[in-house]
């Protein structure tokens, strides 16, 4: 699945379904299950239509009933200018809660965490 | 119904946020050549599929990913309730995966599809990795051979990958 055509298309797997959502909803939207489950049927549908290797489908959904979220994505709302909204790159775990922070400290060493990397 | 305009072009808006930040310009991964083919097996109804995503999730108790280039992964168990999930990434809005991780993580929601039979089977586990590291070489020859060596392990008929 892909919410960023440009890169798909570089990238160019062997199969891929574009849907038109801003990034970070690669999958559907928020609260909507029977939607984000049409979706995601549609998506996988892909593995059985699909015949030509490199194709991209297209899925019918839009985001909202118009397409100007699109015109602020890296760009300043004010001025249009390209924008930085990236958050600093920490090489330590960054938590959602802090509270993750000490349940991954009770439940050391983490099995289910691989790493390939020295750490 | 609004206008509707072409697909964001996140390699060109790319290009002009680097310009003005002054860095170099980045190289985006191109692979001109016709990609690898493996045909399905069986047809989807009858499928075990997986879940491999890139958005950063990871279960509660678990330790989470960091922001620099981190290739490591989590394990994800099929039934893992959507409370327990959680949600990190330097490089997008967080708020609507945290409220409803189904959006960036759809195990849920593949489970629904398992039950409604429109698949076959959820795989066993799922694989979470972190997007945003910028060494393609390190996501060629570490990672994504460690995760393609798991999903032939959990015998799956097919992956879904759901990147951000």
């Amino acid at each position: 699945m892909s919410s960023a055509y440009s890169i798909t298309r570089s990238v160019n797997p062997p199969r891929a379904v574009f849907l038109d959502f801003p990034l970070g909803h690669t999958a559907g939207k928020p609260g909507e299950a029977s939607l984000n489950r049409r979706i995601l049927a549609d998506a996988l549908a892909g593995f059985e239509s699909i015949a030509l290797p490199g194709t991209i489908l297209t899925l019918p959904y839009a985001w909202a009933g118009d397409d100007a979220w699109k015109d602020v994505v890296m760009r300043s709302p004010v001025t249009g200018e390209p924008r930085d909204e990236r958050a600093p790159r920490s090489p330590t775990p960054q938590y959602q809660l802090s509270d993750d922070a000490s349940a991954a400290e009770e439940a050391a060493p983490c099995t289910s965490c691989v790493w390939l990397e020295p750490r | 119904m609004g206008e509707r305009t072409a697909p964001v072009d996140y390699i060109e808006r790319t290009r002009a946020q680097y310009a003005a930040l002054g860095y170099r310009t980045y190289r985006w991964v191109a692979n001109p050549d016709t990609p690898p083919w493996a045909p399905l097996r069986k047809p989807l109804a009858e499928s075990r599929v997986a879940l491999v995503a890139s958005g950063g999730i990871y279960v509660r108790g678990q330790v989470a990913f960091h922001h620099h280039d981190d290739t490591s992964f989590r394990i994800v168990d099929a039934d893992t309730p959507e409370s327990e999930l959680r949600v990190t990434h330097f490089a997008y809005d967080l708020t609507d995966a945290r409220d409803d991780p189904s959006v960036v993580f759809p195990l849920a929601t593949l489970r629904e599809l398992a039950r409604e039979r429109t698949i076959g089977a959820v795989a066993p586990r799922a694989y979470s990795l972190m997007g945003g590291i910028y060494s393609a070489r390190k996501v060629n020859d570490l990672l994504a051979p460690a995760i393609a060596e798991r999903l032939l392990r959990d015998e799956v008929d097919l992956a879904l990958f759901v990147p951000v």
